[in-house]
């Protein structure tokens, strides 16, 4: 029998772009469990909500992630819309729509970047992210932010998109479908990169289901599980199916991930043609009273925005339970069993965003 | 055998223009609506503090005796909530950014000149 070795990964990891900690308990080179341990970026962001106005808690709610800061927004603002009763205009719920398929193919091109990063494929990387800055400029030049766009508010959108501007996002959508085309063939098709990502960090349908995984961590097992499909915001007028993938493995994670970085740009297009005229905003009038939790799909998952409010300007309990914190269960299930060079690929897999996490 | 599905787009990108820009010799990519930084147009301010009340950064003092506004430029999140409350439209977005400092706060403080 091996004597066991416990190694510390992170939480400061040159692959890890946020600080999570394992306790990986070894034998040999195996891993045979893993001891996750988080809360080293908790910054008491839920408990704000009591000092800061409800309309103004928007402004905190999408700095809680650098990454898919927008749909946090959004789901806040769905939530308090839900208690206090707001119709939302038809264009503001496009325009929400398209800023969350933008947030996700961002956020997806860059793990996929960082993926490539992981096996040591420097070009590969540099080509990905220079797939995102494209979007990040049409993010960027309608929006006013190139991750945080503070476009939600309650009650509608901030902003208009003009005709011009929606003109020229159709065709910068070309030029961005064609450098990911480019780029995801060689993450797909490549021996090197299949040999990296192929049977490693398997989890199966069964137990990507019981220990609660969301997103395409869940999809990549063949769980069907995508909120979109629930309708908010303008989803229940766009033409979808959720990407799904039986592999298991970190390669059909990947997969899906490529799967819908084309979905989206499917979406904003037909956002774009079905984009209806009309106002942006309604007036929000009076403070909210009840409870409610709303729940969307973030790039990693599923997230849940539970809100209550006392008919006060300020809410009384906030909570978020967020898409990674749902996948680290189904993550120290996939590192089970795993090589331990595998380690830092199988995290990137999952995707783990700890500030959303911790909050 | 497909190895080397990069090696075709590297000899492209090698003999194509760099993507990258020579900043800063070369000026960022900027765009109208890009939210830089907060100015203020100190004549027209009123001193009504909704600004100062409404920042969900604490990052602006207004002082009604003294006559002066200031802003801490890297407490700011440039979230634009003071531009939207503002009652006389005196506050607006650049979209140049803050220029980088080694100083841990950069204040800047306007004083408004009393009517002769």
């Amino acid at each position: 029998m091996p004597k066991k070795t416990v190694i510390p990964f992170g939480p400061q990891h040159p692959i890890l772009p946020e600080p999570i900690h394992l306790d990986l308990v070894l034998e040999d080179e195996k891993v045979v469990d893993a001891l996750p341990s988080i809360g080293y970026v908790h910054r008491g962001l839920e408990k704000l909500v009591e000092k800061r106005e409800f309309t103004e808690y928007v402004y905190v709610i999408e700095r809680i992630c650098g990454i898919c800061s927008f749909i946090h927004g959004l789901s806040y603002c769905q939530a308090i819309e839900e208690i206090m009763g707001i119709d939302v205009p038809e264009r503001a719920r496009f325009i929400r729509t398209m800023g969350s398929e933008y947030s996700r193919t961002h956020s997806h091109l860059l793990i996929l970047g960082c993926i490539a990063d992981g096996m040591g494929f420097e070009n590969l990387f540099m080509g990905l992210w220079k797939a995102r800055e494209r979007v990040l400029n049409r993010m960027e030049e309608s929006f006013g932010g190139r991750i945080i766009q503070g476009t939600c508010k309650i009650g509608g959108v901030k902003k208009d998109i003009t005709g011009e501007t929606l003109d020229k996002m159709i065709i910068e959508l070309d030029a961005i479908d064609r450098e990911m085309k480019e780029m995801t063939e060689i993450l797909l098709k490549d021996d090197a990169v299949r040999h990296r990502l192929k049977k490693v960090g398997y989890i199966s349908r069964d137990d990507a289901y019981h220990l609660g995984a969301v997103g395409p961590t869940a999809r990549g097992s063949g769980v069907r599980i995508d909120m979109r499909e629930r309708g908010y915001a303008a989803y229940d007028k766009i033409k979808f199916a959720p990407v799904l993938e039986s592999g298991g493995d970190c390669y059909a994670r990947t997969a899906v991930r490529v799967g819908e970085l084309f979905q989206s740009t499917d979406i904003i297009r037909q956002c774009i043609r079905k984009m209806p005229d009309g106002p942006t905003e309604t007036k929000v009038i009076g403070n909210p009273s009840g409870e409610y939790a709303s729940r969307v799909e973030q790039p990693r998952g599923e997230a849940v925005h539970y809100a209550k409010a006392n008919g006060t300007r300020y809410l009384s309990r906030f909570r978020i339970r967020t898409p990674t914190f749902a996948n680290i269960p189904p993550l120290v299930e996939m590192l089970r069993g795993c090589e331990l060079a595998d380690v830092p690929v199988i995290i990137l897999s999952m995707d783990p965003c700890i500030s959303c996490t911790e909050r | 055998m497909s190895y080397f599905q990069m090696l075709k787009t590297t000899i492209k990108t090698l003999l194509s223009r760099p993507a990258t820009l020579m900043y800063p010799k070369k000026p960022a990519q900027k765009f109208k609506s890009t939210r830089g930084k907060i100015e203020i147009d100190i004549e027209r301010c009123i001193f009504c503090g909704n600004c100062q009340r409404k920042c969900p950064c604490v990052a602006i003092c207004v002082d009604r005796n003294e006559r002066t506004w200031e802003i801490d430029r890297y407490r700011c999140v440039i979230c634009n909530c003071c531009v939207e409350v503002c009652p006389v439209k005196c506050l607006r977005c650049d979209n140049d950014y803050t220029k980088p400092s080694t100083e841990a706060n950069v204040k800047d403080k306007f004083k408004q000149q009393k009517p002769q």
